[in-house]
């Protein structure tokens, strides 16, 4: 359960707080899942097939800037996820 | 309550023990992802043997449908709310835990149809081991597989098979095929549940869900865990049965999310294994999806915008250029079979029938091409997938406002009716953005309006076009509907600083792969909501109509006789020629009647908007339902003029007022407008935000807001420029 940084015995190697998120991702770059932040959104981004391990890749964002494209797995599916959203999926060094 | 219970409730016999050859029709459960091809795989199984309901006690749409199975037999279908997993995160998905998890249950299915995404796999079969772990009989209509077959995806269906324990029927539901596979397998009545199981309760969580599996008598550990995660949510549960849960789970300290997310993850550990044996996937090339080429042109910047523009641009067109001539054709069409009818035949019975009945079916009947016209492309938006960018695009614009992008399709179909459109309100999960937007929604310019907008414009706006091409009818048309736009947003941006939201809101969602729409589906559609709409508005219509010609033939007491013998008199003292002498007697009659008496007594209160008496009786009566204002019209005006029933506009332009010049001046006509776009004039709009919102709060605020901001309105029009 080391993405659900909710409980103090959770171990993470490094503060979560500096990782890259989802949202830092430039558009058409490709990264992997490491955790997910928030556990309430977790539940619903497992759901969805976002899982640690996945790939995402940013697809691109609206107009606004807000909300974002996440295309997961292999080209496998898009998400649309609010940049609030994409902030709570950690991505791997 | 000191301690826990442990001797089990009494209960009825758990689900093993029912009667094996049960006489009843088959009922069978429909479930699966959102976009995963339910809707079309429901469509093909049912096709016009479709019945919409309601849920017991919830608003979420009950579709069922018979279905024809293989070797003569048949079966009931329920259509459930598509789904991620079996935790519910919408009012939506509630529905479905209140089916499954009680094996008590009336509707409770003998079986279910899983529809499972073949080129998405891994995120469907979550749902899948969750139903296959409850212990249900289940079929996978393995869905979409030339989808994944387009993505070289090879999926070994007897491994499959084999695997999940359950038959595999693969298929393309839009196009129909494997259908008849599916009938065929669905036939053989499954009796046993899948042997296998993916993933169960196991170690610290055991005690607790024992404890619950005793005391509820369930026939499995998993049901049983359910019971703990879900317990404030099932209705079917007694206040008693909660309080035991409540108690249990404290004792226990479960913590429901951090069970749920290792559940999850427990199987997609599992359902990642199966996949191995089962799957490979031969990738020819990296070559990008259509789906994504499309979304870089349809979520642009600029072209993102200017497309959904245009959309909405040829929305209006259909509805009010192309919907005119069925609808020029069925008034005139009413119109010629009431002239026939009273040619032919009279007396009271007679006038019954063409002024009141057959008037207030003109009024239903005539919306059907604008109503078919709307939902068929809010269907076709849906089915291609646009739906979901269009909520995307529009997410940041409506935030200031206190809405999200998942406003934009209530708010859109609020275009067609309020009714289905705060109904549609329940995919957004947010409590806060839900009652926004379903307070506002009913400020958008609903197709009942459109009779009141295109009878009020077509008598004050010429149809003259300005620069050459925008007809100006139509620019008047568009104005109103900006009206309702700019107040939904204002009063939800005023509303945003009053209400305090109750949890966070999510936005998340998938984007579906555009799609060519199926027609049959899209036909479907508009079937349904066409037939609703003649059922159950044209009842209300056509009662209020027969009403409200009764109150305007008849009057208390003997004062309309009293009037006519007056009329009669000064015609005899004038030698006033006969057309003349009844138009008059028929005007006093009206005035003198029930309805007149009524729309006297509101005269005063409506008078500084520019309104008399008859638009005070229209205006009563579209309290009931605006669509019944043309009705009314029709039948007012034909009672106050002569025998010829020419067509409402033709009455309507020839209303005079007291100096004999036209009564409906482009002002008035103005101020009532105004009053229709803003005034909450719809029964069956306050009903359903009751039933949606569970409190009377929220219908009685919409009355209040939308009525005095309608009275404001028409006042400053009225004061200002009449």
């Amino acid at each position: 359960m080391a993405f659900l940084r909710r409980s103090p015995r959770t171990v993470a190697p490094v503060p979560t707080s500096s990782r890259r998120t989802a949202n830092d991702l430039r558009v058409g770059e490709t990264a992997t899942v490491c955790c997910l932040k928030d556990p309430e959104m977790a539940l619903k981004l497992l759901e969805m097939g976002c899982i640690p391990g996945t790939q995402v890749r940013l697809a691109g964002r609206a107009p606004l800037g807000d909300p974002l494209m996440l295309v997961l797995g292999d080209e496998e599916y898009t998400l649309s996820l609010r940049v609030s959203e994409a902030t709570t999926i950690q991505l791997k060094a | 309550m000191q301690e826990t219970p442990t001797a089990p409730r009494p209960t009825t016999l758990p689900p093993s023990n029912r009667p094996a050859a049960d006489p009843h029709l088959p009922r069978l459960a429909l479930i699966g992802n959102p976009n995963s091809g339910k809707t079309s795989l429901f469509n093909q199984l049912t096709g016009l043997n479709q019945k919409v309901g309601n849920f017991p006690g919830v608003t979420v749409d009950r579709k069922t449908g018979m279905a024809q199975l293989g070797g003569q037999r048949r079966a009931e279908i329920i259509d459930l709310p598509g789904t991620y997993s079996l935790y519910p995160k919408s009012l939506d998905e509630q529905v479905i835990a209140d089916l499954l998890y009680n094996p008590d249950a009336a509707d409770y299915p003998d079986f279910v149809v899983v529809t499972v995404d073949a080129s998405n796999l891994r995120r469907s079969l979550l749902l899948f081991s969750q139903l296959a772990d409850l212990g249900l009989p289940a079929i996978l209509a393995l869905n979409m597989t030339d989808l994944a077959a387009e993505r070289g995806i090879q999926i070994d269906l007897p491994a499959l098979e084999r695997e999940l324990g359950v038959p595999v029927v693969p298929m393309n539901a839009r196009k129909g095929v494997g259908v008849a596979a599916l009938r065929i397998v669905m036939a053989e009545r499954l009796a046993a549940p899948p042997a296998l199981r993916f993933w169960e309760p196991e170690g610290d969580l055991l005690p607790l869900v024992r404890q619950i599996r005793y005391y509820f008598n369930l026939h499995n550990d998993y049901l049983a865990l359910h019971y703990a995660h879900q317990f404030r949510g099932l209705r079917f549960l007694s206040d008693d049965d909660r309080a035991y849960l409540l108690e249990l789970t404290e004792k226990y300290k479960f913590d429901s999310t951090a069970r749920q997310a290792e559940e999850t993850i427990g199987r997609y550990a599992r359902i990642n294994e199966l996949l191995l044996e089962v799957v490979t996937v031969t990738r020819t090339e990296q070559r990008e999806p259509a789906s994504n080429k499309i979304d870089k042109v349809l979520t642009h910047r600029v072209f993102g915008y200017l497309i959904f523009l245009g959309i909405l641009f040829l929305l209006f067109q259909a509805i009010f250029a192309w919907a005119q001539y069925p609808m020029d054709l069925i008034d005139q069409g009413v119109a010629n079979f009431n002239e026939l009818l009273q040619n032919n035949f009279s007396g009271p019975l007679v006038r019954l029938l063409t002024e009141g009945v057959i008037a207030g079916l003109g009024g239903v009947l005539i919306f059907i091409p604008q109503i078919a016209l709307l939902f068929a492309f809010l269907a076709v938006l849906e089915e291609t997938g646009y739906m979901a960018r269009v909520t995307f695009l529009m997410d940041k614009l409506m935030r200031p406002f206190g809405l999200s992008g998942k406003s934009v399709v209530p708010l859109i179909s609020g275009l067609a009716c309020a009714v289905p459109a705060i109904m549609g309100a329940r995919t957004i999960e947010s409590w806060k953005d839900r009652m926004l937007t379903i307070f506002v929604t009913p400020l958008m310019s609903c197709s009942a309006r459109i009779p009141v907008y295109t009878v009020l414009v077509a008598l004050v706006v010429p149809d003259e076009s300005w620069l050459g091409i925008f007809n100006m009818r139509g620019l008047v048309l568009m104005g109103l509907y900006l009206l309702g736009l700019v107040s939904a947003l204002v009063s939800a941006f005023a509303l945003k600083k009053i209400l305090k939201a109750r949890e966070r809101s999510y936005f998340i969602m998938e984007f579906p792969v555009y799609r060519w729409p199926r027609w049959k589906n899209v036909g479907l559609t508009i079937v349904e909501k066409v037939k609703a709409f003649i059922f159950q508005a044209g009842k209300v219509i056509v009662a209020i109509s027969v009403l409200l010609w009764v109150l305007a033939s008849y009057g208390p007491g003997n004062r309309q006789a009293q009037a006519e013998a007056q009329v009669q008199q000064q015609a005899a003292a004038q030698r006033w020629p006969a057309a003349e002498t009844e138009r008059q007697v028929a005007s006093a009659r009206l005035e003198t009647s029930y309805a007149g008496t009524f729309g006297h007594v509101i005269e005063p209160v409506i008078r500084p908007l520019g309104f008399d008496w008859k638009v005070g009786i229209a205006l009563l009566t579209s309290f009931a339902a605006r669509e019944v204002f043309v009705g009314t019209m029709s039948t007012i005006y034909s009672v106050g003029q002569d025998a010829d029933l020419g067509t409402v506009q033709q009455k309507l332009a020839n209303e005079k007022d007291i100096n004999g010049q036209p009564f409906f001046t482009p002002v008035r006509a103005l101020s009532l407008l105004v009053f229709y776009v803003f005034a909450m004039q719809c029964m069956s709009t306050l009903a359903v935000t009751y039933r949606e919102t569970k409190s009377w709060r929220w219908p009685l605020g919409q009355l209040v807001y939308m009525t005095g901001l309608a009275y404001a309105a028409s006042l400053l029009v009225w004061q200002v420029w009449g």
